[in-house]
């Protein structure tokens, strides 16, 4: 019983982060799925969806503010794909991981120069801030929320996915891209529609995220980015259960070794990598993932 | 062909010692603290950071993004064993002054830097040149944040001091020549710098040029048909990857030098994506390139674009949109234009040779003497 009421808090927090990562994860597994782009940006455009809500929770009623806060990281998800990722559909892997790359860095900068450098405060969402108690320990009730909403929200998009024509489209373009052009699916319509599920996903997810921390600047997005694309590959890039399970599992186990005790904390964001290497090495392609041939 | 290129490189060398020249005699007539020895500084820096990663990226094709580890690796090692025993005290103040009661002199403690950032590599390599492009990206990512919190780890805090400064190791400046009273006589602090990366740069490009080098390039344009011609894959994977880390873990040992302070947290994988940037810039496969992108992007962000941040830029004072951070938002979207749009940066895989500077000046020089007759 002690070790429960010790690391009950603990696990808790762990299962309130990995939803959060996992919602993160799923834009990065579509998005790699499709593309084979490592969207480096996405960790990014999840902080600016954190600034945007500071920003617009500011200027009036919250229950505008969310809305608005989700329609306007989608549009900036759908314009990163089309301005920075489109053009260079021919081109090398390399420059569009590139372009990736310049786009957080372009992001960042952007958020530096709106907030003035400074750590700006989270507002409170009320009702999921408030503070409950579970067994005993007290927590937020965004702790409770977050994986009962990740896992309605993921159900809608398996569902998503496995039915409708533009998730079948999906598959079709993650299973072989030019074959499926030929079948005439209208792909930049099908890369639009990716960016946007895995934007909106993100969006929600880090209004879930930042209302657990006081502030955010610049450089808040990157962290979890890094982690939630370790889940992806972890779980096996281009599966979204696999995203999921990775995600709940870097977020229990990092939150179990931060109870370790501080001289710990710092290795909470390497076991992530340790994570990710170890599975890189015993199963590349990840729990779910297809296996992928080389041809000549 | 063959005398064309003995005047190629003479021509090289002879522009490589008017640079050198160069650097001393400003060194030596301007003020010290001039905005133009920061950008020659931390450009070289930056380019021999650059250029090594341009061996791993360009002409290996290995899509490494570990730079910044090695480089934290290397500043670290470089600032453990050089700190003065006397301030030991003072700067390991939480360890009870560390471990190492004894400092190495600059040279060594520099090839042990490169050294310790190279067996690093070595031992990462094994497993991870297995993996393939963008797995490989984030691996070394990986690698990377993980050497930084284990450099920032409290319980190695006697070696590392944790997540306190490292500081009062020999910086630049140590390298004036001074005399009796400690007033300077001859001014060193930018030219040892330019010398050390010119020596650096010049063992890569050598290795570029050499056999090694063309496998390397041959295991960039197709892997698959660089082993059938009976090249083994792993082992010059290998090689590129130690060599690249080796002077990264230089580089990152300079840039101690400059900032005369190292904390682990500096090092963070953003610093590895603008290094990527700086070799974007100059193109993927030139190592001029890379040096030329290098001092352009230390000085425009230290230098020339310093009005965007201040208030007032080519005479237009607009303090209201050029305040403090402006100036890496313009700077960012230069980068993506040139990443959209040029993509092959400003050297793409051509180097600036010396033949070509020549031919360049004598054109004008013939223009002028036109122009005069006239």
């Amino acid at each position: 019983m002690d070790l429960i009421s010790k690391y009950l808090p603990y696990i808790l927090a762990g299962i309130s982060v990995g939803g959060q990562y996992a919602l993160i994860a799923i834009g990065y597994t579509m998005v790699y799925g499709i593309l084979r782009l490592i969207n480096f940006a996405h960790g990014d455009i999840f902080m600016a969806a954190g600034l945007i809500m500071i920003y617009l929770a500011a200027t009036m009623p919250l229950a505008i503010a969310l809305p608005f806060v989700i329609i306007i990281t989608v549009f900036i998800g759908f314009a990163v794909e089309r301005v920075a990722y489109k053009p260079l559909r021919t081109a090398p892997r390399m420059s569009v991981m590139i372009s990736a790359i310049g786009v957080s860095y372009l992001i960042q900068n952007l958020a530096l120069y709106v907030t003035g450098g400074l750590a700006k405060t989270y507002p409170s969402i009320p009702w999921i801030s408030d503070t409950i108690k579970i067994f005993g320990s007290t927590t937020k009730r965004v702790t409770v929320i977050t994986p009962i909403l990740t896992v309605v929200l993921i159900a809608a998009l398996v569902l998503l996915i496995k039915t409708t024509k533009i998730g079948m489209a999906m598959r079709a373009v993650s299973k072989d891209f030019d074959t499926s052009q030929l079948m005439g699916i209208k792909i930049n319509t099908v890369i639009s529609v990716t960016f946007i599920i895995g934007t909106f996903l993100a969006a929600v997810g880090s209004l879930l995220y930042f209302s657990n921390y006081t502030a955010i600047v610049p450089t808040s997005g990157a962290m979890p980015g890094l982690k939630a694309f370790v889940a992806a590959v972890f779980g096996g890039i281009g599966s979204i259960p696999g995203a999921v399970i990775g995600a709940f599992i870097i977020g229990i186990c990092e939150n179990i070794i931060k109870s370790g005790g501080s001289s710990w904390t710092t290795f909470s964001d390497a076991f992530t990598f340790v994570l990710l290497i170890v599975i890189l090495f015993v199963k590349p392609t990840g729990l779910f993932g297809e296996k992928a041939t080389d041809k000549v | 062909m063959k005398t064309n290129n003995k005047k190629n490189s003479l021509l090289t060398i002879f522009i490589l010692i008017g640079v050198f020249v160069l650097v001393f005699v400003l060194e030596q007539i301007l003020p010290a603290n001039a905005m133009l020895f920061t950008v020659l500084q931390k450009g070289v820096i930056y380019a021999l950071v650059a250029v090594s990663m341009n061996l791993l990226n360009g002409f290996t094709g290995l899509f490494s993004l570990g730079q910044a580890g090695f480089m934290l690796i290397g500043a670290y090692c470089y600032g453990i064993f050089t700190i003065p025993v006397l301030e030991r005290a003072s700067v390991y103040q939480y360890f009870d002054g560390g471990i190492i009661k004894f400092a190495l002199p600059v040279p060594i403690a520099l090839i042990l830097a490169g050294l310790a950032a190279a067996v690093f590599a070595a031992l990462i390599g094994i497993p991870v040149l297995r993996l393939k492009s963008d797995y490989l990206a984030i691996a070394t990512l990986g690698f990377a944040e993980i050497i930084r919190a284990i450099f920032q780890w409290d319980k190695l805090g006697p070696v590392t001091n944790g997540s306190n400064l490292l500081r009062k190791f020999p910086s630049f400046n140590d390298f004036n020549i001074t005399d009796a009273n400690g007033a300077v006589i001859i001014r060193m602090s930018t030219l040892v710098p330019f010398i050390i990366v010119g020596i650096c740069v010049l063992i890569i490009v050598l290795l570029i040029n050499s056999s090694y080098g063309r496998a390397f390039k041959a295991i960039r344009d197709d892997e698959v048909a660089a082993e059938a011609m009976g090249i083994n894959l792993f082992k010059h994977k290998e090689m590129s990857f130690v060599i690249s880390s080796f002077f990264a873990g230089v580089g990152g040992a300079l840039l101690a030098m400059y900032q005369m302070t190292i904390q682990a947290s500096a090092f963070k994988s953003n610093m590895t994506y603008e290094i990527l940037l700086v070799v974007v810039i100059g193109g993927i496969g030139s190592v001029t390139g890379s040096c030329i992108g290098s001092f352009l992007f230390i000085a425009c962000s230290e230098w020339w674009l310093r009005g965007l941040d201040s208030g007032t830029f080519l005479g237009i004072n607009a303090p209201v949109i050029f305040r403090s951070g402006f100036r890496k938002v313009v700077f960012a979207v230069i980068i993506m234009a040139i990443v959209l749009f040029y993509r092959k940066g400003l050297m793409g895989e051509n180097e600036f040779s010396a033949y070509g500077i020549r031919n360049f000046f004598l054109r004008i020089f013939n223009k002028k003497k036109g122009e005069a007759k006239k």
